[in-house]
């Protein structure tokens, strides 16, 4: 039992982070900056983080590019061309239907269109055998758990360095308990999050391709319900300027509620056997 | 990255497995029976080669990674025995502040469990601000006397030793005032009663009154006014999950409640087993951790907060289901409320997480 990253992976985080600390949004006006997209959009394109899966990439090295990504409110593609990578594995030949799909799930709500590309259902999976297709089921709730897990961590960086520096009655905010103690309970959803998460990960490659699904489900569920949580309380830790449109609080509310709501997973619909743990 | 067991763990969770269908029968995991054989259940895990495995050998333990205390929980927990006698935090203590002739003098008999150990830290005016305690301990030649009153005192009717803080030096600062002494109980100066929990047991919790008990001076841990550091090395130890045998039982009693259902389940319980499940995966990411080097930081408090979330959701399972019409649910329900109270508040604890993780 050892679940450290190794130290390659830790560098491919290094990597994802800084490319998407580089060219990721700044600031909400930054989502209309054609040019910084463009050059994010060719950056991400040559780093081959799209195609990790034909690379023999694990689903643990593709939910940290997912993760550093969604925290960087990274606003060009990454589910929708690495699930069509790895079907692409699985049938050996590029996926049609995902070159035909015409809407951006999610496009409703995330700004960060995050989801573009994606196919819920690709034609392809019903021609699979049913552990590949279970598989890929795996992965695509992972990368969306992995995007929630990223997106809390972004959201509750924002409110941490803002209540450094938000003074009133004369103090930084952050330094009264009824905020401090809203932060920390944000600080300990992620950290399990990130704990549920890595398993599920881990499982797509490594359990039988229901057990993997009822990993994934068990972590999507966790980080669906702490994302929405964390992303609420960067809000209100902004107080009124949080409910405005410039402060980048809701992009990460509104990109979660995009994962959340694709491959969804509610609690209602556990049953018994998918409390299976050993 | 591996979240199964090795070969060699796997081999001695076997063992381990068929030992407990063996021995573990007449036990009881819960309740005042619980308690009072305590001792007893920590001999035989001992002898039997299944507790203190991660200590080092020249004190009895095995030398074993944290990991195989995680497999001894688990193991425990679906056999439905006694939980692991929660004794880290003293030997953390002992083992990083305790003099050479102190360590082996009492970590021996501490990990095989025929020396019974209490911590008097905490006392009736000084409870999260345990710096404010007023126990004192007065030289007398080769000894101290000590005057105090100490509370919530686990195993305080059965120890041998307690572990008390008292006051040394009322002029310094007061953290800087407190020293660690290793106090017989087998004496006149002692005076200790149980205290009754909500869910009726009264074997758990004592008070223990000093009323002029003595101890060699010799017995003090560390140097004088070194006791606030052994109490954060304790108390910070005290908190990660891993030392708590506790955690692996949230999802076995989920699934005895979940064992009545089929197909979807009540919404408060399928929400309980996603917690359980969560703390299973997150305590192997902290001793996997550990595997760098083990460190008794401010990380120890999102752990217990994450471990109080998830029994306070499992009490409320348990109430969802049954309502109050079992016995023993309902008493763990009861006991749910003292998680997010003992060994430092959830209020302590999120302090601790906004000044000393986020900086706040």
């Amino acid at each position: 039992m050892d679940v450290r990253l190794t130290a390659e992976q830790q560098q491919l985080r290094e990597a994802a982070a800084s490319l998407a600390d580089d060219l990721g949004p700044g600031s909400v006006a930054d989502l209309d900056d054609e040019m910084r997209r463009a050059r994010l959009e060719k950056a991400v394109d040559a780093t081959g983080f799209r195609t990790l899966r034909t690379d023999g990439a694990s689903g643990v090295e593709v939910a940290i590019v997912a993760e550093e990504f969604a925290r960087g409110l990274v606003d060009v593609p990454f589910t929708g061309p690495i699930l069509a990578d790895d079907l692409t594995q699985r049938t050996g030949r590029a996926p049609v239907s995902v070159a035909g799909e015409p809407d951006t799930i999610g496009a409703e709500v995330d700004l960060t269109r995050s989801l573009a590309g994606v196919v819920v259902q690709p034609a392809e999976l019903s021609a699979l055998p049913g552990d590949d297709a279970l598989s890929w089921q795996a992965l695509a709730l992972t990368v969306t758990a992995a995007d929630l897990v990223g997106a809390s961590r972004g959201a509750l960086d924002l409110a941490t360095d803002y209540a450094k520096v938000r003074e009133q009655y004369g103090s930084p905010i952050g330094s009264y308990q009824a905020i401090g103690h809203l932060l920390a309970e944000a600080l300990t959803l992620i950290e399990g999050s990130i704990s549920v998460l890595r398993h599920a990960a881990w499982a797509v490659d490594e359990l039988p391709a229901e057990e993997a699904v009822r990993a994934a489900k068990i972590a999507k569920i966790y980080c669906a319900r702490a994302a929405r949580t964390v992303c609420e309380t960067a809000i209100q830790v902004h107080g009124g300027i949080g409910n405005t449109w410039e402060c980048l609080a809701h992009v990460y509310l509104r990109r979660v509620l995009a994962a959340t709501g694709t491959w969804p997973v509610k609690l209602e619909d556990l049953e018994v056997t998918d409390l299976g743990f050993s | 990255m591996d979240f199964r067991d090795s070969p060699e763990e796997a081999a001695f969770r076997e063992r381990l497995r068929g030992w407990l269908t063996e021995n573990a029968k007449t036990y009881k995991a819960s309740g005042d029976d619980y308690w009072s054989r305590m001792g007893e259940w920590h001999q035989a895990l001992y002898a039997a080669g299944f507790f203190g495995t991660s200590w080092p050998k020249e004190y009895g333990g095995q030398d074993l990674a944290p990991v195989y205390d995680v497999i001894v929980d688990e193991e425990i927990a679906r056999a439905g025995a006694p939980p692991r006698p929660s004794l880290g935090y003293l030997v953390v203590g002992l083992g990083h502040h305790g003099s050479k002739e102190l360590q082996q003098r009492f970590l021996p008999g501490m990990i095989n469990g025929t020396e019974r150990w209490c911590q008097g830290f905490s006392e009736p005016g000084a409870g999260s601000d345990l710096a404010s305690l007023t126990t004192t301990a007065t030289p007398d030649g080769d000894e101290y006397v000590i005057n105090g009153h100490k509370i919530w005192t686990s195993y305080s009717d059965c120890a041998d030793w307690c572990l008390v803080l008292a006051r040394t030096d009322k002029d310094v600062p007061r953290h800087k005032g407190i020293s660690a002494f290793i106090v017989s109980m087998h004496q006149d100066g002692i005076e200790q009663r149980p205290l009754q929990m909500i869910n009726g047991v009264t074997t758990e919790f004592g008070q223990v009154a000093f009323d002029g008990a003595r101890v060699p001076a010799a017995n003090m841990v560390g140097a004088p006014g070194d006791g606030w550091k052994l109490a954060m090395t304790v108390v910070s130890h005290e908190r990660e999950p891993s030392t708590l045998g506790y955690s692996a039982r949230y999802g076995k009693l989920v699934r005895q409640m979940a064992a009545g259902y089929e197909g979807r389940l009540p919404e408060d319980l399928a929400w309980a087993g996603v917690q359980a499940e969560m703390l299973r995966l997150h305590v192997r990411r902290r001793l996997s951790e550990q595997l760098d080097g083990i460190t008794h930081g401010p990380g120890g408090s999102m752990d217990k907060l994450l471990m109080t979330w998830v029994e306070q959701s499992v009490g409320h399972a348990a109430l969802a289901v049954t309502g109050t019409k079992d016995p023993e649910l309902l008493s763990a329900y009861l006991y749910s409320r003292a998680q997010s109270v003992m060994g430092g508040t959830s209020q302590i604890q999120k302090n601790i997480i906004a000044q000393r993780i986020l900086g706040l």
